[in-house]
């Protein structure tokens, strides 16, 4: 399981390593490991993906609570001889050490370094040789949320030049390959091409292949490995290009996958929700705020109904949290677009419990009401990251919220410029037709101005969607006649296809 | 594995998207070095200027793009530091002028800026055009039918251009031109969903598929 995205690391120096071994010994393994990474070896070359999925989540889970609540596993130098030195086991032992390490404790710079090689020497192995596993869609998920993790993480340690020492600046130097933006980005693009997994997506739709019916797993002798890596990574891509602030090309790695329907992205909750979260994310940046109102929405009635029985899973916390930063990212959506129709019951009343009150006062538009937006922006980002190398030079700065507070000030910037339609609407509601005249008196402004916010009111309602079509957005519209002023309600008269719908289902 | 070498020229190798040089480069970790580059020019401030003509452009563009939300999502990508020089901030503000409806402003800003328009190589002549389209675009879903005064600061055009424009639109557009009730001409624009609700599909008769499935 990934660790908490919150998780915030203590300044790690290179002396931290020395004070984690005391008390531990990583050559000291307890039967029960011994135990665990003998069968869990066995299950993988027989493949038995039930086996190994209840060893993965549960069994290492427990032993990790019981016995390695803050030490590390066993090295793997000293698991390696149970399991005949395969490499390919190694491999994958090493990689959920790591993530445990993430997960317990403060990872050093020389460790965040060994678990990238890791991960590197992983990859290679599944991109160019011809891996004969089934794993659990759960490991693999975790493999590429964890990768996108660490390198998220790297980065923030990384720009915090500050307090850094000298031998971590020369291993900084040294390894200037570790976590690169562009390795990462490498990976994950490669396993996306290596795997096919967008032609055959597409040729799933024609009936030619099958991937989605089979979850992803491979019912004819081969290995369901590369396969679903390569789908999990068009999630991990659409995750770090948020990451970079660059949405538009993060809502294109995911375009292969279909997010009105199931598939294998919804066979693990993390990835359910990371898909989901982003994808809202992404669209309200893009102001696509329907888009996100409504991928929000069913995201979140999903959760609601499906929670208790993840109340044992590891994963338990972070869905809660992304759960309640989705509801802050739904309210902000629905003060920027006021939308009647498209959140269910469930969902409203969540919404108005949490977020009722502020929601009121954003609306307000006044300086509380940016103090809001931004808390709540705040709250419920990514943890947006700079890519680039630090300059060495002197003086060291921190600059790991630079990147945040970009994106936090355009955000902002976006919500000032709203600022005015709110009036606009309030207005709106009250009239069915109104001269120009007579609305810039009420809202005490000149013609010439009231006509811009009426043409803002148009241009900020009336996105332009994926494929450059114009689609409104408005719950109040008007038309202007000369100097007058038209009010256009959505408001249907009959709503025929309701009562189409209950005849139906009599 | 032997790929294409970019040519060493800086413009060449700064991408709007990374995607693009990875896609040309599929998991080669030669890449890295090449693409450093890129990377570290975005930090030295000595070697920035050489990638400012082509983010500007690309601003430029992305101005000319709208209503698509292009500008704003190339901005998301420009350090804060970059973005507060001069001619970014400049073009900040024309962007802002766009974005809230101020088209008067925007024509008086770009005037006194021609020579930052004229400075970057490459730029489209076709600058003003498109800015055109785009308040028509606004024009179009606010108004039925405008006062030729409103149009005219909303397009930059007056007079015997503003006459033949019109004309031209008459027999192309679908444009009408009326006379209003003594206080000039008024232009009725193309008949669409967003100025003619009646046209607008309802929305509300198109249920969708989960609700029945």
């Amino acid at each position: 399981m990934a660790a908490n995205y919150d998780y915030d690391e203590a300044p790690a120096t290179y002396d931290d390593a020395n004070r984690q071994e005391l008390g531990y010994d990583p050559n000291f393994v307890p039967d029960s490991v011994k135990s665990f990474v003998v069968h869990l070896y066995r299950h993988i070359r027989e493949k038995n993906v039930y086996e190994i999925h209840q060893m993965y989540e549960i069994s290492f889970q427990t032993l990790s609570d019981r016995l390695f609540k803050d030490t590390p596993w066993p090295s793997v130098d000293a698991v390696a001889h149970y399991v005949d030195n395969d490499q390919v086991f190694c491999l994958l032992y090493r990689e959920m050490w790591f993530r445990h390490l993430y997960a317990r404790l403060s990872p050093t710079l020389k460790q965040r370094i060994d678990s990238w090689d890791n991960y590197c020497s992983l990859f290679q192995v599944v991109l160019h040789r011809v891996v004969n596993m089934q794993l659990p869609n759960q490991w693999l998920w975790d493999m590429v949320d964890e990768f996108v993790y660490q390198f998220q993480s790297f980065c923030q340690y990384r720009a915090k030049m500050k307090n850094k020492t000298e031998q971590e600046i020369a291993l900084l130097r040294q390894f200037d390959q570790a976590w690169n933006v562009y390795g990462v980005l490498n990976y994950l693009q490669a396993f996306v091409e290596k795997s096919n997994i967008i032609q055959i997506l597409e040729q799933e739709k024609e009936g030619i292949e099958q991937f989605t019916a089979t979850d992803g797993y491979d019912y004819s002798g081969g290995s369901n490995v590369l396969k679903v890596l390569g789908y999990f990574s068009m999630v991990g891509l659409l995750r770090v290009h948020c990451l970079l602030g660059d949405y538009q090309t993060g809502l294109k790695c995911l375009l292969p996958i279909d997010i009105n329907q199931q598939g294998v992205y919804t066979s693990v909750i993390g990835s359910h929700i990371t898909t989901i979260y982003h994808y809202g994310f992404a669209s309200l940046m893009m102001r696509r705020y329907v888009k996100a109102i409504r991928e929000f929405n069913k995201m979140l009635l999903y959760i609601y109904k499906t929670k208790q029985y993840h109340q044992k899973s590891p994963q338990y916390e972070q869905i809660l949290k992304k759960n309640e930063q989705m509801y802050a990212l739904l309210a902000i959506c629905l003060s920027l677009c006021p939308q009647t129709k498209l959140v269910e019951e469930t969902v409203n009343s969540q919404l108005r419990e949490k977020y009722g009150e502020k929601m009121a006062r954003m609306q307000r538009y006044d300086d509380e009401a940016f103090a809001i937006y931004d808390e709540l922006f705040s709250y419920a980002c990514p943890k947006f990251i700079t890519p680039s190398a630090p300059s060495f030079e002197e003086p060291l700065v921190n600059y790991n919220q630079d990147a945040y507070r970009l994106q936090l000030k355009l955000f902002l910037y976006e919500v000032k410029q709203q600022q005015l339609l709110s009036g606009v609407r309030t207005f709106l509601k009250v009239y069915s037709t109104i001269s120009l005249g007579k609305l810039a008196n009420y809202m005490e402004v000149d013609e010439p101005t009231l006509r811009t916010i009426l043409f803002s009111y148009k241009h900020k309602t009336h996105a332009v969607d994926s494929d450059g079509k114009i689609i409104s957005n408005a719950d109040v519209d008007f038309y202007i006649d000369d100097d007058m002023i038209h009010v256009v309600e959505s408001k249907p008269v009959k709503r025929f296809g309701d009562y189409f719908l209950r005849q139906i289902v009599k | 594995m032997v790929r294409e070498r970019e040519t060493p020229k800086q413009q060449q190798q700064v991408s709007y998207t990374v995607e693009q040089l990875v896609a040309v480069n599929p998991y080669n970790p030669d890449i890295l070095p090449d693409l450093e580059n890129y990377v570290n020019e975005q930090v030295s401030s000595q070697t920035y200027s050489l990638d400012a003509n082509l983010c500007l452009l690309r601003l430029y563009q992305a101005l000319m793009a709208m209503p698509a939300p292009d500008f704003s999502l190339c901005l998301f990508l420009i350090p804060e530091r970059v973005q507060m020089e001069e001619q970014f901030k400049t073009l900040i503000v024309l962007s802002h002028y766009l974005e809230t409806g101020r088209f008067r402003q925007f024509w008086d800003e770009a005037a006194k800026n021609r020579h930052i328009v004229e400075a970057v190589p490459g730029l489209n002549a076709g600058f003003e055009q498109a800015i055109q389209t785009y308040a028509i675009h606004v024009l179009s879903l606010t108004y039925q039918k405008i006062p030729r005064p409103v149009l005219a600061e909303a397009i930059n055009i007056e007079g015997l251009s503003l006459d033949k424009f019109l004309e031209h639109q008459a027999a192309n557009s679908g444009w009408i031109l009326e006379k209003g009730h003594g206080r000039g001409q008024l232009i009725v624009l193309p008949r669409n969903e967003f100025n003619h609700p009646e046209l607008k599909k309802s929305a509300a008769d198109s249920v969708p598929l989960e609700h029945i499935t």
